[in-house]
């Protein structure tokens, strides 16, 4: 490629098509089209053109818009991709994700496991692609967004010949009469046109700021981005879930035990027939179980003082709030959401020691499931041991009581009953509505006395500072848009001739809506509209 | 001069864009690794109290490797790997090797039974409020910390050990 000469000596960078110093046509290409390429004010974009290091072919390869429309197509396709099967953070966590893709699609499951697509979103090459998109963004845009800005800067008031002609509205009026310059510059002005004048040659010109609309979108886009970026930072973005129990206070995941969430009270309501309003009986005619309200009545606390992990720590009351769906408490950058709940988990088991003949009652016992003791004295020589206890119990392979976790969800116990009868005791292994006895003649009988439960609420903590980042990039690409949109830059140069009246005007969209203004401009005048040359090719 | 100045801003703009693509990858790769304690650095202390209500604060055992074993009685593997540890105790506890097993927040009840079934005696610590696992990002069980004598995590084992691998660790961390 080679520089470009023009007739008056100015030598101008390749791809220029109008010349810096004069403004005349130049360049082959441009010389020989019927219209200018107006998008970037035939400014040439030099990263087409220059190819010499290794950045400069970094910076065209990005800096063209196909490359970019590309990115674009391609992250859809891999996004679309992605949801074709669930990823594997929504996947069953207890069975291997290779097997489970098999398993449930089949082979093509296992092609797309194979090819990483269980985890698709966090994949180096799917970020590549989003960064790319990113890189794209700046470099399209710093590319031409600099050349259009000087270009529009230094336009000049009366252009030369050959860039009027290129103009899509274009015409000439022959005219010997003095034409009312005076009378069209107010019409113009009234339409919000700034009038330039040089030499009697006329360049109206409104709404330039309209051409910054798509680089200011791109801006917005950046920021965007950026603050997708910003959730990898540390300190940036928590999402935790905790469970809590009623009374129970425990650590904030998320906050280095800075933080303790107490859970006085949750809250579960049905909608009722009797009290709610009768609009809902049809509705709870066909389901008779709608929620109402989920709520945690919680109370949040700040640890004080260095305690270590284990130890008592001091605890200062900050903030406390009813929590309901959509209705979270909120304390510096956390929020707590309420997410889930566990209702009637048991937690004490109530017995009374019986006769088996007699129905008679020798005493009662309370078992805190999470805290049982070893022996309950029932007092006058009646007491109960506890031999061994399973608080989710079931028989494992060889038929022996084991516990599935640590959690009460099915308690089983063996106990001894010391009776002053029978000083050694009676064995019995109690379940929940099963009782067995080794030898299947004792005398005495531990009988379910009923159960206190208690609810458990599911929290989910959030931290997200990012938010600001996605509200302010968010904005500004609206801003970009509606800028570029709602506003149209148009010109319109009128210059005289050796008796004619040459006009040519440009816009760079809403054209139907320029020709009327134009023709309402120039009522009353004997000028001639400015043809479409477009049109006339066609 | 004016190509020169060119050259060095695309090559300052690529190279910040760039930057922000790495960190964004670095950043997501190592994602699984941030939910892990940290190797060689400050193993985080606690203060637990064991079944004979003596209390164990980890920093107290500097000068000394420390073994930190996460457990639950229920968890088929832990209960695999804790007669290994018991005999090992016994050889190593002399030589400055301390295990301290820290049950996941159970009943005294259901730790006492265990720890009478299998007749351990290294010091068995109950975390009531899951404030050690958190500090430890522990999940799932059995979790084993290798703690060498200046206080450092030095290594991680999640799964059950055999009785070889506790000695081979045991021997790592011995000062």
């Amino acid at each position: 490629m080679k520089e470009v000469k023009c007739e008056c000596g100015h030598i101008n960078p390749v791809g220029t098509a109008l010349c810096e110093a004069c403004g005349r046509v130049v360049g082959e290409e441009a010389e020989s089209s019927k219209l200018l390429d107006m998008r970037y004010e035939a400014s040439p974009r030099r990263s087409q053109h220059y190819n010499k290091t290794f950045i400069d072919k970094i910076w065209s390869f990005f800096s063209s818009v196909k490359v970019g429309v590309w990115l674009i197509v391609i992250t859809l396709v891999a996004s679309a991709l992605g949801t074709i099967f669930p990823q594997e953070m929504y996947i069953p966590p207890n069975i291997p994700a290779a097997d489970y893709y098999k398993d449930e699609y089949g082979s093509l499951g296992k092609l797309y496991y194979q090819l990483g697509f269980h985890n698709l979103y966090s994949s180096w090459w799917y970020l590549i692609l989003i960064a790319s998109i990113g890189i794209s963004l700046v470099i399209c845009s710093l590319d031409r967004v600099i050349p259009l800005y000087k270009a529009l800067k230094n336009q000049r008031t009366a252009p030369r010949e050959g860039f009027l002609k290129r103009q899509r509205l274009f015409g000439i009026t022959e005219t010997n009469r003095d034409i009312d310059f005076e009378g069209i510059r107010t019409k113009l002005r009234s339409k919000r046109y700034s009038v330039k004048e040089e030499n009697g040659s006329i360049l109206a010109e409104k709404n330039r700021f309209s051409r910054w609309g798509p680089y200011v979108n791109h801006i917005g886009l950046i920021i965007f981005l950026f603050g997708g970026l910003l959730r990898f930072v540390p300190g940036m973005y928590v999402d935790e879930v905790v469970w809590v129990r009623e009374g129970e206070t425990i650590e904030v995941p998320g906050t280095s035990g800075q933080y303790y969430v107490k859970n006085e009270k949750f809250i579960r309501q049905l909608y009722d027939k009797q009290k709610d309003d009768q609009v809902f009986n049809d509705a709870l005619k066909k389901n008779p179980t709608v929620i109402k309200n989920f709520q945690t009545n919680a109370v949040l606390y700040e640890k004080k003082g260095n305690t270590l992990p284990g130890e008592q720590p001091e605890l200062k009351k900050v903030e406390s709030h009813s929590i309901q769906v959509n209705k979270p408490m909120k304390y510096e950058d956390f929020a707590f959401y309420q997410t889930d709940y566990k209702l009637d988990e048991m937690h004490e088991m109530k017995f009374k020691l019986i006769d088996k003949k007699t129905q008679e009652s020798f005493g009662k016992l309370t078992v805190d499931l999470y805290d049982p003791k070893k022996k309950y004295d029932l007092g006058k020589g009646y007491s109960v041991e506890l031999l061994n206890y399973f608080p989710d119990f079931e028989f494992d392979e060889n038929s022996e009581p084991i516990t599935k976790s640590r959690i009460p969800n099915n308690p089983a116990f063996v106990f001894n009953m010391i009776t002053p009868d029978k000083p050694k005791g009676e064995a019995s292994f109690v379940a929940i509505q099963q009782t067995i006895e080794p030898t299947g003649n004792n005398k005495y009988k531990l009988a379910f006395d009923g159960i206190e439960t208690q609810n458990v609420s599911g929290l989910t903590i959030r931290k997200d500072m990012t938010l600001w980042f996605l509200a302010i990039g968010g904005a500004i690409f609206m801003i970009g848009v509606i800028q570029g949109a709602y506003w149209n830059h148009r010109r319109i140069w009128l210059q005289k001739k050796n008796g004619q009246v040459w006009i040519a005007a440009h816009t760079n969209k809403n054209w139907f809506g320029f020709k009327r203004e134009i023709s309402s401009v120039l009522e009353g005048t004997s000028l001639t509209e400015p043809a479409d040359q477009l049109n006339e090719k066609s | 001069m004016a190509k020169k100045q060119r050259l060095v801003m695309r090559t300052v703009i690529l190279l910040v864009l760039a930057a922000a693509l790495v960190y964004a990858l670095y950043a997501n790769l190592t994602k699984a690794d941030q939910d892990k304690v940290e190797m060689n650095s400050e193993a985080p202390n606690f203060v637990l109290t064991d079944m004979n209500g003596t209390k164990h604060k980890l920093s107290d055992y500097k000068g000394q490797g420390v073994v930190l074993n996460f457990w639950g009685t229920w968890c088929k593997p832990c209960e695999k790997e804790m007669p290994y540890m018991d005999s090992q105790y016994e050889e190593f506890k002399d030589k400055g090797v301390q295990i301290l097993a820290v049950n996941v927040g159970e009943s005294n009840y259901s730790v006492e039974q265990f720890v009478d079934k299998y007749a351990l005696d290294f010091p068995v610590l109950i975390d009531k409020k899951s404030e050690v696992q958190n500090a430890y990002k522990v999940d799932p069980l059995p979790v084993t910390f290798l703690i060498n004598k200046e206080g450092k995590v030095v290594d991680q084992m999640t799964g059950s050990l055999t009785e070889a691998e506790i000695r081979g660790f045991m021997n790592r961390i011995k000062p």
